[in-house]
């Protein structure tokens, strides 16, 4: 079923793994800042009226 | 306003930075290049054009960041800012300053400099004539760029990364009118474009400028 | 009811929590689809050979690349006009997600060229129009990190985005007249006589709306992000000040 790249096969490849690649980091970054931010967002929240 | 532009250039002159410094670097660029390149005269002639344009850049980004420095650590921004003067016309002056201060000595070294490259004689003209059309541009652009920056400690370094990709444009047109005339081809084109984003420049980017340094005094 | 309405944090952060989890799922969809189609079931190009597939990421990311800046100015836009945080906020949580589009669509550009024109990279026109976007969008990316105050932050950046929107359009055509390029003109264009065959065309629609979905989600993602940054921020200050 893998289609034949023939002498093009690095290019092709090398393509979508870096795209691939680049598109993952960006999310699983994203995810990460998003999940810490919230994090210590519910931290201060709760801090502040406990004590407010 | 011609009263702060006399103030401008008095300090300059007596602070010594600003003609002195861009010069020198423009100078040593220039000697740089054929050490870089190597000392063949028909490869130097032909990138001649090209290497004063960028060293003319350079040399004139190097002092941007003079223009509202000092203004900004004694105060007397703020108080520029309460003055009748409309920001406008203020920020404007500063890039006049600036150009006279900086702009201005890079023109008229350039053909000097140009020895040193052998450039063509029929470059020298255009060399001149093109840089003394777009180093205003340079300055308007820089001006705006220094304002964006001006309250920051490390503003050095992110006011390079913000205004030369504001350059492309007028490096672009500066740089060709420079080769064609060099070359002995017409010019009228970018010419013509060079001259267009100066004044475009000189007209309108001092209201972003006023608008930016406004922001950053408040 | 008015668009307006999302302007309001607290709101804009419920109604994308609820879309949130569609739009990401929908841009996973269209992107698997889309890169599966064309990877396994499109032929070859009678002249471009294989390479042909590397369009299904080339094309996207170059389009997104530039609808980013778009979507900043807009934002930008919204923000000076109308003084909404949620505007300005969404301005920066474009710009990486612009700026990583970029470089992909460099990326693939380059490695598509090399074995069609036998070059990593030439001083192409449209080639050196998005190396200058990329400076654009790493100034503009410095220039919001580097500034403490967030308002003043999104005053300067938004300032910045506009007369680089005017700069990058500039160049965009002293570029043009500077070289004559070796990239194909658009494959995108409604004019069918110089548009891609439908073979390719139609697996290349479902990956441009599967990077449409995907900028999407990302942005309201990192836009909340932001705003719960924020508000950590001044929460914190108002602590610290009693």
């Amino acid at each position: 079923m893998m289609p034949d790249l023939g002498k093009y096969a690095f290019a092709v490849l090398a393509s979508y793994g870096v795209s691939l690649g680049l598109i993952i980091v960006l999310v699983s970054l994203s995810l990460r800042r998003a999940r810490r931010v919230r994090a210590e967002l519910d931290k201060v929240e709760e801090r502040v009226k406990r004590h407010g | 306003m011609i009263a702060l532009l006399l103030r401008d250039l008095r300090l300059a002159v007596r602070a010594g930075g600003g003609f002195g410094l861009g010069l020198a670097f423009f100078l040593i660029v220039t000697v740089l290049i054929p050490f870089g390149v190597g000392p063949e005269t028909g490869l130097l002639s032909r990138i001649a054009p090209g290497v004063l344009w960028i060293g003319a850049l350079l040399a004139c980004l190097l002092s941007l960041d003079r223009i509202f420095a000092l203004d900004w650590e004694d105060g007397s921004l703020d108080l520029l800012a309460t003055a009748p003067l409309p920001m406008e016309g203020i920020v404007t002056i500063k890039a006049l300053a600036h150009w006279i201060t900086t702009g201005l000595p890079l023109v008229l070294a350039a053909p000097a400099l140009g020895v040193l490259l052998s450039l063509p004689p029929s470059g020298y003209l255009w060399v001149l004539v093109s840089l003394a059309l777009g180093t205003p541009a340079l300055s308007v652009i820089g001006t705006f760029g220094a304002a964006l920056t001006v309250g920051l400690k490390r503003g050095g370094l992110l006011l390079s990364i913000l205004v030369l990709p504001l350059y492309v444009p007028t490096l672009i047109f500066g740089a060709e009118v420079a080769r064609r005339g060099a070359e002995g081809l017409a010019v009228q084109t970018p010419l013509l474009m060079l001259a267009g984003i100066s004044f475009g420049t000189l007209a309108l980017l001092p209201f972003a400028s006023a608008a930016v340094l406004r922001i950053n005094l408040r | 009811m008015s668009i307006w309405e999302y302007a309001n944090p607290v709101k804009f952060i419920r109604t994308t929590d609820r879309i949130l989890p569609w739009v990401s799922v929908a841009a996973v969809l269209c992107l698997v689809t889309g890169l599966v189609w064309g990877y396994f079931f499109t032929p070859d190009d009678y002249r471009q050979g294989a390479t042909v597939k590397i369009i299904y990421l080339h094309v996207p990311a170059a389009l997104m690349a530039i609808n980013a800046w778009i979507m900043m100015l807009v934002a930008s836009l919204i923000w000076i006009v109308r003084r909404h945080h949620v505007s300005a906020l969404a301005a920066r949580a474009a710009a990486p997600v612009g700026a990583i589009f970029t470089v992909i669509a460099l990326a693939t550009g380059a490695l598509w060229g090399q074995p069609m024109w036998g070059t990593w990279w030439a001083w192409d026109p449209r080639l050196t129009s998005f190396l200058i976007l990329f400076l654009f969008y790493l100034g503009y990316m410095a220039l919001w990190s580097a500034i403490e105050n967030d308002d003043t932050a999104a005053d300067l950046t938004s300032i910045l985005c506009l007369v680089g929107s005017v700069f990058a359009l500039l160049s965009r055509y002293a570029v043009l007249f500077w070289n004559q390029g070796l990239h194909q003109g658009a494959s995108l264009s409604l004019d069918k006589e110089e548009n891609v065959a439908d073979v390719f065309w139609y697996p290349l629609l479902v990956c441009i709306a599967g990077f449409v979905l995907l900028f999407v989600a990302l942005v309201f993602l990192r836009t909340q992000t932001e705003i719960r940054a924020r508000r950590t921020r001044a929460l914190l200050a108002r602590e610290s000040r009693t």
